[in-house]
């Protein structure tokens, strides 16, 4: 072993964007053997995502900047070679799976490099089938975007890149656009073809307890353009690097630290299923017994109810089906479920944009049928998952003010509301900056912004914190906790299961257009039934409290919620 | 996906038309529209729009996909007659030499039927080339039409990029739909009640952040190509693409019959491209 060539070796290797005054990346040294699983996390900004650009060749060759160092790959410098050569040996499945779905059909997809490589069509096609049977998609191989899932989507992606058989697959946060059970299966079958094929496996992501699912052979994790750990898993989730950097550990870990259980290597902690329990047993069990539930209800009335509301686009398939619910003033609820329930559908039903065909929708006990859109936008606010979405101004201001100016609210009134505003977002400093040099979480907070000078009674989010790391996260859900706090009744459409347990007491849970489940975060990710029909996936903590041998595990992960809450004082 | 956005787009149904491949279907579609174009003659027309309407049923096209398409050739053909018969009145009598008055105009203008004779003619022979045109586009795999195009000797990274913005039409339609529902609920008013410059600068509302979320999946997809080789060697091959059959050759073998069917009946019966039923 020690005189095997590694396949992948940066050597003092620094890289600065021509865009940007300071390096992005600044004396990497890492060497990665061939057949390796490697994950690489780190916060947004890290300069992890650069990493990946400089291994499969976007940088020098697409992004243009200064290289100092030598990056090689099987031997050779990479900046000599040219993008398309590097692709041979390492293909990228990219974080978008929709974004760079390239052909029509799956088929297509697939194809693609041999297209470009001048394959003759029946050995393309030969290719194509049997590399669409490794990810199981050979049934698949007609149908176009629109008709397949996000796992889907991103088995095609990468059956797009193995069919030129590379060395190396680098995955470019693969689970960032995936439901809990969809991200699950994809780390399943990333660890499949690397027992399979024997190629050197590089993921990028900094949701590292979904990906430590199955086992790696190392972790590198990288902040402020440095690699700053190089280890393995259970070294890693037992140090202090992951809470230094802002990266979540995994929450078993997080429980068996409330429980003043010391996590050391030893007790295998890296991912759920190697850990020892015996040293941590008592200490579980004394501090779950010791959390007092917190009792808090919400007794306000009713703010927004759903009565037996359906909706169908084509008047063939339901996309609701019978809904009913009600949500109390001051309420901060989530709304769950996988691509295509009607997510989506409910909240456009809500807003007018979409006209229910059966059921009532009421404002405080009020039927909105006749309200148009602009009427409800007065009481409902929606912010949009992306924030380029809704951003249509240069500056912060003018994009604050712009629901006040179409409204022709006076100009003195407009600035003082404004100012409000920004001073709620913590965006008054940045008052008359350009959007355009905000990061993406301060965008979204303009979005926010934007929406909450409207004085809407409920604001209502698709996806707030998608692709978000653990420190933009907790920065958007805590304003949201402090709106919320104001008396705004919050609505959030998501996928993710940590906002769920840590932010809303209660969630609605839908599947294909039926509400399956309306309770508790802690019963909904403890409930079987309800995780396998919504896509879902058990909280870790759910099988922690197994292996301690404390029977009600849901009784467990409310304890847990409880006892977060009350650390966070709210 | 609602209804609205399969408008206008490929639909995969088994016909013989969609049997066929896409290189032929351009072929035939260019000689037809040639067939029709040069010949004015009104038999030889009419003969090539029922010959094209009876492909259209054979390709199962419901009216109701091509109405609104339908309406606007309609719209932009009566206004061309109209608008030709005010420019140029007498170019009837100019080709056909004779004059039959039907009635006279104001000052001076007359309607004669040289000039409905030609100005019908001229009707039916744009009418006629429309059913192909649709029958093409709507029976036609993007992808497949840019093989074909590249097939017939276009740059196929052109030929590639009319396949990309068909792919994407959906995906930035259904970004439009929602951020123009996202400014409504803002209080941006839409409807015929706003004043038009109010519409017109409201309008930019939405254009801008459609731009920018564009701009967002342009640079994806780049990359997404560049990855995996796109535009590496000169030249490429389709998966999509078709080995031409017995099928297509009967329809190139029909097509081409019928070119030179037109172009015979102008040499040896007219003596002319137009029919001059007036001598």
């Amino acid at each position: 072993m020690m005189n095997k060539q590694a396949i992948i070796e940066f050597q003092d290797f620094s890289f600065q964007y021509y865009s940007q005054a300071a390096p992005t990346l600044h004396d990497i040294n890492l060497k990665i053997y061939s057949g390796k699983k490697i994950l690489i996390v780190g916060p947004s900004g890290s300069g992890k995502s650069t990493l990946g650009h400089c291994l499969n060749g976007l940088i020098p060759f697409s992004y243009k900047g200064e290289i100092k160092g030598s990056l090689k790959i099987n031997g050779l410098e990479t900046k000599e070679q040219n993008i398309f050569n590097l692709s041979k040996m390492i293909g990228t499945v990219l974080q978008d799976a929709d974004g760079q779905f390239v052909g029509l059909t799956a088929g297509e997809d697939i194809a693609f490099a041999l297209e470009n490589d001048n394959i003759p069509h029946s050995e393309m096609h030969e290719r194509v089938n049997k590399v669409a049977q490794m990810v199981d998609m050979q049934n698949w191989l007609t149908s176009s975007p629109f008709e397949l899932s996000g796992g889907q989507k991103q088995r095609t992606s990468l059956a797009g890149v193995m069919i030129d058989d590379v060395d190396i697959l680098l995955f470019d946060e693969p689970l960032a656009n995936l439901d809990p059970a969809t991200g699950k299966t994809a780390i399943e079958i990333i660890d499949d073809i690397h027992e399979k094929s024997k190629k050197t496996i590089v993921i990028i992501e900094h949701r590292l307890e979904d990906v430590l699912h199955r086992s790696i052979d190392r972790v590198i994790v990288v902040s402020e353009g440095r690699i700053i750990a190089d280890m393995n898993a259970h070294e890693l989730v037992s140090s202090a690097i992951l809470t230094d950097n802002g990266i979540r550990e995994p929450l078993y870990v997080t429980a068996l630290k409330h429980a003043g259980v010391k996590v050391t290597s030893e007790m295998l902690p890296g991912h759920i299923t190697t850990l020892k329990t015996e040293f941590s047993r008592e200490a579980l069990n004394i501090w779950h017994n010791a959390i007092k539930a917190d009792d808090r209800h919400n007794t306000n009335p009713s703010i927004l109810k759903m009565e037996n509301v359906s909706f169908s686009y084509d008047g063939i398939r339901q996309i609701l089906d019978n809904v009913s619910f009600d949500i109390r003033e001051g309420e901060m609820v989530s709304v769950v479920g996988k691509n295509g329930a009607g997510k989506s559908t409910l909240s456009k039903l809500v807003c007018g944009f979409e006209k229910e065909d059966r059921g009532v929708i009421c404002y405080k006990g009020e039927d909105i049928k006749d309200k148009t859109i602009k009427e409800r936008a007065e009481i409902i606010g929606v912010v949009m998952q992306n924030p380029n979405q809704m951003i249509s101004k240069p500056l912060i201001f003018d994009e604050v003010a712009l629901g006040l100016r179409l409204r022709n609210i006076p100009e003195e009134q407009i600035s003082e509301r404004v100012e409000k505003v920004l001073k709620v977002c913590g965006l008054a400093p940045f008052k008359d900056w350009p959007i355009s040099a905000l990061s993406y979480g301060q965008k979204k907070r303009v979005t926010i912004a934007s929406i909450l000078v409207l004085n809407p009674k409920i604001l209502i989010l698709d996806e707030p914190t998608a692709g978000q790391d653990f420190r933009h996260y907790s920065e958007i859900m805590e304003f949201l906790v402090e709106i919320n706090k104001l008396g705004v009744t919050v609505i959030l459409i998501t996928h993710d299961m940590h906002l769920m347990l840590e932010y809303t007491p209660r969630a609605i849970v839908l599947a294909a257009g039926r509400k399956i489940a309306d309770t508790a975060a802690s019963v909904v990710l403890t409930d079987a039934r309800v995780i396998e029909e919504a896509n879902l996936k058990e909280t870790s903590l759910f099988n922690l409290a197994h292996m301690a041998g404390i029977e009600d595990g849901t009784h467990f992960v409310q304890g847990f919620i409880d006892y977060e809450k009350r650390m966070k004082n709210r | 996906m609602n209804v609205k956005m399969k408008l206008f787009s490929y639909n995969l149904v088994d016909t013989p038309i969609h049997k066929l491949s896409g290189l032929t279907k351009l072929i035939c579609f260019l000689l037809l529209t040639f067939a029709v174009m040069f010949s004015y003659d009104i038999r030889v027309i009419l003969a090539v729009m029922i010959f094209s309407l009876g492909v259209l049923r054979l390709s199962q096209i419901k009216f109701s996909q091509i109405r609104l398409m339908v309406i606007y050739v309609l719209i932009f053909l009566i206004t061309n007659a109209v608008i030709s018969f005010f420019f140029s009145p007498e170019q009837g009598v100019n080709i056909y030499g004779t004059r039959h008055n039907i009635v006279g105009l104001f000052s001076g203008l007359k309607l004669t039927w040289e000039q409905v004779f030609y100005q019908v003619t001229k009707f039916f022979k744009y009418a006629s080339v429309i059913p192909f045109g649709i029958i093409f586009l709507l029976t036609t795999n993007p992808s497949e039409f840019a093989s074909s195009l590249n097939g017939i000797g276009a740059n196929y990274k052109a030929a590639f990029a009319v396949a990309l913005t068909l792919r994407y039409f959906p995906d930035v339609q259904r970004d439009y739909h929602d951020i123009s529902l996202a400014q409504q609920a803002r209080g941006l008013d839409l409807s015929h009640k706003a004043k038009f410059s109010d519409r017109f600068k409201n309008s930019l509302l939405f254009v801008i952040p459609l731009i920018f979320s564009s701009l967002d999946r342009i640079e994806l997809i780049s990359n997404a190509m560049d990855l995996r080789g796109f535009a590496k060697s000169k030249t490429r091959t389709w998966y999509t693409s078709k080995k031409l059959t017995g099928q297509d050759y009967t329809a190139l073998t029909i097509s081409a019959l019928i070119f030179i069917g037109t172009v015979c009946v102008s040499v040896f019966i007219n003596h002319s491209r137009f029919y001059n039923p007036f001598i």
